[in-house]
């Protein structure tokens, strides 16, 4: 029979500066979603059900980027995104666009099992929301002070950070060094950019892999702006040999359809589940700033990241449980 | 070596019986559009310009199921996407949900070259689009007759469709002069860059909302410095098969040919999903489905045209 193992994550990329307070109160809500999931499987539930239970969890709670708390979009709205994969068949569900549905993870999980489709976005995705029942809040419910607080910050940073990509356009603060060191994101200092998704993968006692990633997207991004979340191979993927779970810069993560990448190098070099991880990270990344967590359908977990840290959590069955942030 | 370019206008059951006129209707406008990608090749335009305006040419032709001509939505309504992207740099953009670009193809490189950003759909790329002064036309544009009917046979049946999928059940006896599917273009220019895009309507009858595999970059659409892809057929199979990246990830760890990665996704999915054309950095073509027929086109610098 086959070991269980769960890992979670809450986002890459963190300020070193994080005040002690809040480390510690990431590290207790990691803790207790963790928590949720390893019950779960000590109980018999299935990989799928337990990734969009702790995934539920996540969004729920405000500390995340993700459901409640999610970060704002450049109007001061919430657009969340999500996506849920099961290694047996390599069954998807996605979501983006949603405004109101309080879990989006349970959304993308009804697309998957119970319409035609794989992936459902905006207007779409919000009636089907609707028809399945599933609860739905003013868009309101989502949107928290702190990050009414952070998106001014982020448009004061992006009016000086003109287009992060193009070096000379930008102020000292975004020159080459700072983001090579990972002290700018997605072209906002790491003080105020936000880590933006959670996710879990987890391979139940029957040896099956699923994962899931939830999130809020980039901080005062365009409307109608899709980033890595909800797309199946990038920042999601499961299949029979393992389930991966991004986050990070978003546009780094599609380009180098990192989820999907794991499991390939996997399948195709034979590699084992943390070289894979590492290979990934190391070589696949370029420039952008990322994180991912993995589990194998034989129990192990692992996860890597490229950046300056990245919420984090695993258990397996022999009674390992971590929570970390740093390296 | 050399430059080399291959083009599609949709993978399906298209039916034996897909009326003479029709088909050619078809098969001349993807004789024009190679005409049109190898004229810009030889004349040494990049690959991404190529496959851009290639696909703008398709786009433009309401017999392929992308711009004029997409298939409807449930609601009778046209939700355009599209994606396009650069082998050597592994630049990507893609749109989706548009209703009134009359390139999507275009839109899509827009994002790519203008925004921080891969992706943008519905109102947010709507809104771009009006932006960026691109050419938007009343939604009613986009509709043809053949695919309201196309529509209304397929809520008959109750399905969902690849645009001319002859119907499972025997009841529907509908001589399908259905539409094509997803049309796409890859290309490796005389400089050795690939690129590829690719461009549709998405399913008939779909839920409004619905986003396939085509904006979904590693699932329809995919280059990088090995091979370009763009892949066409039922988009739910397409992405859980993750079948662009996978041609890539083959050649790259198992060091297939071209041919061979490609033969092996297309054979690796469920029979009647998926057909895709590609060209790899040595200038190979290869166009390869596992449906009834494909609608396509390539040529080569060295003289080899299909």
């Amino acid at each position: 029979m086959a070991r269980w193992a769960i890992t979670i994550h809450g986002g890459a990329g963190v300020d070193p500066k994080l005040p002690e307070q809040s480390q510690e109160e990431a590290k207790r809500v990691l803790a207790r979603c963790l928590q949720i999931g390893v019950d779960a499987l000590r109980a018999g539930s299935s990989a799928l059900d337990v990734v969009e239970a702790v995934v539920r969890e996540l969004e729920t709670d405000p500390f995340f980027n993700s459901g409640r708390g999610s970060a704002l979009t450049r109007r001061g709205t919430v657009e969340m995104e999500a996506s849920i994969m099961d290694g047996r068949g390599r069954r998807c569900g996605a979501v983006s666009g949603v405004s109101t549905v309080k879990n989006p993870v349970s959304l993308a999980r009804r697309v998957m099992e119970n319409s035609p489709h794989s992936y459902l976005a905006f207007e779409g995705a919000e009636e089907f929301a609707r028809d399945q029942g599933l609860e739905t809040v003013d868009n309101s419910y989502f949107i928290t002070e702190d990050n009414i607080g952070m998106l001014k910050l982020a448009k004061e940073a992006n009016t000086i950070l003109f287009d992060y990509r193009i070096p000379d356009t930008c102020s000292a603060l975004a020159g080459a060094d700072n983001h090579k060191n990972g002290m700018v994101m997605n072209g906002l200092p790491i003080s105020i950019y936000a880590p933006e998704t959670v996710g879990c993968a987890v391979v139940d006692s029957n040896g099956f892999c699923a994962a899931a990633t939830s999130t809020g997207g980039l901080m005062n991004k365009m409307t109608g702006r899709i980033g890595d979340s909800p797309l199946i191979g990038s920042g999601t993927y499961a299949c029979d040999l393992c389930a991966v779970s991004c986050t990070g810069e978003g546009e780094a993560i599609i380009r180098s359809t990192l989820a999907r990448d794991v499991a390939a190098v996997m399948e195709y070099k034979g590699l084992a589940l943390q070289e894979a991880v590492d290979f990934c990270v190391k070589e696949r990344l370029d420039e952008g700033f990322a994180g991912l967590i993995a589990v194998s359908k034989t129990g192990e977990v692992a996860y890597g990241f490229n950046c300056t840290g990245m919420f984090r959590g695993c258990a397996t069955e022999d009674g390992f449980m971590e929570v970390g942030i740093w390296e | 070596m050399g430059w080399a370019l291959a083009l599609h206008g949709g993978a399906g059951d298209i039916p034996r019986s897909l009326p003479a006129e029709l088909k050619e209707a078809r098969l001349a406008t993807l004789r024009r559009c190679l005409d049109v990608g190898t004229a810009a090749l030889r004349a040494g335009r990049p690959a991404i310009d190529v496959v851009e305006l290639v696909v703008r040419e398709l786009e433009d032709c309401p017999h392929f199921n992308a711009g004029r001509g997409s298939v409807l939505t449930a609601d009778g309504t046209v939700e355009m996407e599209a994606c396009v992207m650069e082998g050597a740099t592994l630049r990507c953009g893609a749109v989706a949900g548009l209703s009134t670009v009359v390139n999507a193809v275009s839109l899509a490189r827009l994002v790519m070259d203008r925004t921080p950003h891969i992706f943008l759909a519905f109102h947010g790329a709507e809104a771009f689009a009006r932006d960026q002064g691109v050419e938007t036309k009343d939604p009613t544009h986009f509709i043809t007759e053949h695919n309201i009917e196309r529509l209304r046979q397929a809520k008959e049946a109750n399905r969902v469709q690849i645009d001319y999928t002859q119907p499972l059940q025997a009841q529907a006896p509908t001589d399908d002069n259905s539409q094509l599917g997803t049309v796409g273009c890859v290309a490796i220019d005389a400089a050795g860059n690939l690129a590829t895009a690719t461009s549709t309507g998405g399913l008939v009858n779909k839920m409004a909302g619905r986003l396939g595999d085509t904006p979904m970059v590693g699932a329809g659409t995919y280059a990088n410095a090995l091979c370009a892809v763009s892949a066409t057929g039922k988009g739910e199979t397409i992405i859980r098969h993750t079948v662009a990246r996978d041609v890539a990830a083959l050649m790259e760890h198992r060091g297939l040919t071209l041919r061979d990665a490609a033969a092996r996704v297309v054979g690796g999915a469920p029979r009647g999903d998926v057909g895709l054309v590609a060209v790899s950095a040595a200038g190979e073509v290869c166009m390869v489905h596992n449906t009834t027929g494909m609608f396509r086109a390539c040529a080569t610098e060295g003289g080899h045209a299909e």
